[in-house]
């Protein structure tokens, strides 16, 4: 190694604060030059015109009044799902088990509808519903919380094993309750009745997921920003000494944050099951745990640029799967340009945070 | 007797693409870097392979084919693969410093998309009427055994009754473990995973370390996935087939601390584990329990998980920079 003799091209240093419209400017062009790599890729791997692709992607998400609203249906609920993990994130808690945490919530909500469904009045078995999703979401962020608490476990391999156990529970109790027996599936609760479906705002089935995620929005931020309970949250994020010095009881602040961010997931459990599909399947979060993780982070934690995030994301989503459609492809090639983008987005945050110094050889030389 | 005899081979099978995981992430994680796109390598792996067999096969057609050139082909694939999907996450997390959860994350989106989607083309390509890929001349030759393999008994069972890649993965395991505690290459490696700057100050490459590492992580993980395919899964792939068996080789890396040796035992435990619910009688109108018997991988991991945080011994500790990224004027 004679790094003496020969000084690196690049050097290196790390920028102090950035101005926004500089950060901005710089994810905008990571966006751009990434949909042009996937149109590069799109053309070589399938030979379909990259522009026609585009367009069936907005058409897909946008193409009429319908599908406009699954996609802002769809916005909202990855959105919950981002700002609940948020929360958990800004105490550098890795929150992976957004995925368990929705099923639990789902599996309170469909026992509810399916053993208390024509028992009781409408309104009591929501209540139950709404508590019971709730708890079960709150129990699944508690368990990791409080091993990560007492011993210190890895709370990204808790969360993650969390998952599938929660996944087997719901496999379980959908052979439990299936109908007809053997189908395997539960098929839709109480399809005659419509006991512990969720009331539909102002005429409009979609409507719902919107309003709460806007509420969940405006929650996250103030709980964040201006409670003591937030404030709280972020000092243990930046520095668990600091929180222990200045008084602050960092088990409990871990593990009522988890409660918190396990219970808003449960929430999302809760609007699936009881508002959208009105059924109950293993698959109902459909990886949207996972995909959270990155809408948050892509965001840095801000539950407004959130909004942006899970937008994008569905887009993509809903755009591929409209392609998948029209050129015959399959669902996953919306993964691969989802992914593309992501590794853009994710490798930009680098010219964000460092300075790119050329060193100025021809001067030396002289 | 016999039934046991009759598992523990399964066992090993279903263990291999999980040892391959493991051993890949510990390589991985001794470097410091927490690789969360295993998952996502692995299928890319697998597919790499079956798109390199795929052609090999089509263009052999109806005649035999070449026993070397079908390993190879296949092998050389995956190997090309992963190596892309190793340099990937290289470059995002050591060059360009990214946060090396999400950019985990964001591997496995992409791996698996890439998997499903090339995997879904080729079963378009083939005009098959069930969605899958057969490729039983490439896997004939995947799973060849040992000649005298039928002719010890139960003992040949036990251990000359896999193909090449299995003893390939074992041996892998060992070399690994050699390395990482006997080698002066594993002790620089471990001393950038423990702590980069001492390594940087003593004169080590970091970067180049952490590069080698992760991608050649990555290789040996993608061997887990054409493993499941031409091997476990006689050559047939179906989109989604390969499951959660990445994530289940991240958690072995915690169950293991990360030994690479240990990883041999833990892996076949493991693999045992996963097909337990087979073995457990549950008669037919209990079908439902099987789902909680296919519970129990994933609750022995947690177990362990708390265990091992529980007794907190200093050697049983993930490297010390896992997770974080060096940045040499950041000190």
């Amino acid at each position: 190694m004679n790094n003496k003799a020969k000084e690196p091209l690049i050097h290196l240093t790390k920028r102090g604060t950035v101005p926004v419209r500089t950060a901005i400017m710089i994810r905008i062009i990571a966006v751009i030059i990434a949909l042009i790599v996937c149109a590069v890729v799109t053309g070589l791997t399938t030979g379909i015109n990259p522009i026609e692709v585009y367009s069936s992607i907005v058409s897909g998400a946008f193409g009429s009044v319908r599908k406009t609203w699954i996609t802002l249906q769809d916005v909202s609920i990855l959105l919950i799902i981002s700002l609940a993990l948020t929360i958990a994130f800004r105490m550098r808690f890795w929150n992976i088990g957004g995925e368990g945490q929705v099923l639990m919530g789902g599996l309170g909500a469909a026992a509810c509808m399916i053993c208390l469904g024509d028992k009781l009045p409408n309104a009591v078995v929501m209540i139950l519903m709404l508590i019971s999703s709730l708890v079960l979401g709150a129990l699944w962020g508690f368990i990791p919380a409080l091993c990560k608490a007492i011993w210190n476990t890895n709370e990204t391999l808790s969360t993650l094993m969390m998952n599938y156990i929660a996944t087997q529970l719901v496999l379980y109790f959908t052979i439990l309750w299936e109908v007809p027996k053997g189908s395997g599936k539960i098929g839709i609760i109480n399809q005659n009745s419509h006991a512990g479906w969720l009331p539909q705002l102002f005429g409009s089935k979609y409507l719902l997921p919107i309003i709460l995620a806007i509420a969940v929005t405006a929650f996250v931020y103030v709980y964040i920003k201006y409670t003591k309970h937030g404030y709280e949250v972020r000092v243990v994020g930046e520095s668990p000494k600091t929180s222990v010095y200045v008084g602050i009881n960092v088990k409990k602040v871990i593990i009522r944050t988890m409660i918190l961010s396990g219970a808003l997931c449960g929430l999302v459990g809760l609007i699936l099951v009881g508002g959208i599909n009105h059924t109950l399947t293993a698959t109902i979060s459909d990886g949207r745990g996972f995909t959270a993780v990155l809408v948050s982070w892509m965001a840095q934690f801000n539950p407004f640029a959130m909004i942006a995030t899970s937008f994008i994301i569905v887009f993509m989503d809903r755009g591929a799967g409209e392609i998948a459609t029209r050129f015959d492809l399959n669902q996953s090639y919306g993964d691969i340009l989802t992914g593309i983008i992501l590794f853009f987005i994710i490798g930009c945050e680098f010219f964000i945070n460092y300075e790119i110094h050329i060193r100025n050889h021809k001067n030396k030389e002289k | 007797m016999l039934g046991f005899l009759a598992f523990i081979p399964r066992a090993v099978a279903q263990g291999i693409p999980l040892l391959y995981g493991c051993t890949g992430e510990i390589v991985t994680e001794k470097s410091g870097n927490l690789n969360l796109g295993l998952p996502g390598v692995m299928y890319v792996g697998a597919i790499s392979g079956v798109i390199g067999s795929f052609f090999y096969e089509n263009s052999v057609g109806a005649g035999e084919v070449n026993a070397a050139l079908a390993i190879l082909i296949p092998l050389l694939c995956s190997i090309a693969g992963s190596l892309v999907m190793g340099l990937i996450y290289s470059f995002l997390v050591v060059t360009l410093r990214a946060n090396q959860n999400v950019t985990g994350l964001a591997m496995t989106t992409f791996g698996v998309g890439f998997g499903n989607f090339f995997g879904g083309s080729l079963i378009k390509l083939s005009k098959a009427d069930i969605p899958s890929i057969s490729l039983s001349k490439t896997s004939a030759c995947f799973r060849a055994q040992l000649p005298f393999a039928g002719s010890t008994g139960w003992f040949g069972q036990l251990f000359f009754s896999y193909g090449f890649l299995a003893y390939m993965a074992i041996v892998i395991a060992i070399a690994t473990a050699f390395i990482l505690k006997r080698t002066g290459v594993g002790l620089s490696l471990r001393a950038v995973g423990e702590n980069p700057a001492t390594a940087d100050a003593a004169g080590i490459n970091v970067t180049k370390y952490k590069y080698i590492a992760t991608c050649s992580g990555c290789i040996i993980a993608g061997l887990g996935g054409l493993y499941y395919v031409m091997d476990y899964a006689c050559g047939i792939w179906s989109n989604d087939a390969f499951g959660d068996r990445g994530w289940l080789a991240i958690a072995l890396v915690i169950f293991t601390l990360w030994k690479a040796d240990l990883g041999i035992f833990a892996s076949i435990l493991f693999g045992g584990l996963y097909i337990l619910h087979l073995y457990i009688p549950t008669g037919m109108d209990h079908m439902e329990r099987k789902e909680l018997y296919k519970m129990i991988p994933y609750v022995v991991t947690l177990v362990v998980l708390i265990f091992t945080s529980m007794r907190n011994r200093r050697e049983d500790q993930p490297p010390q920079s896992l997770g974080l990224n060096y940045f040499r004027e950041e000190r």
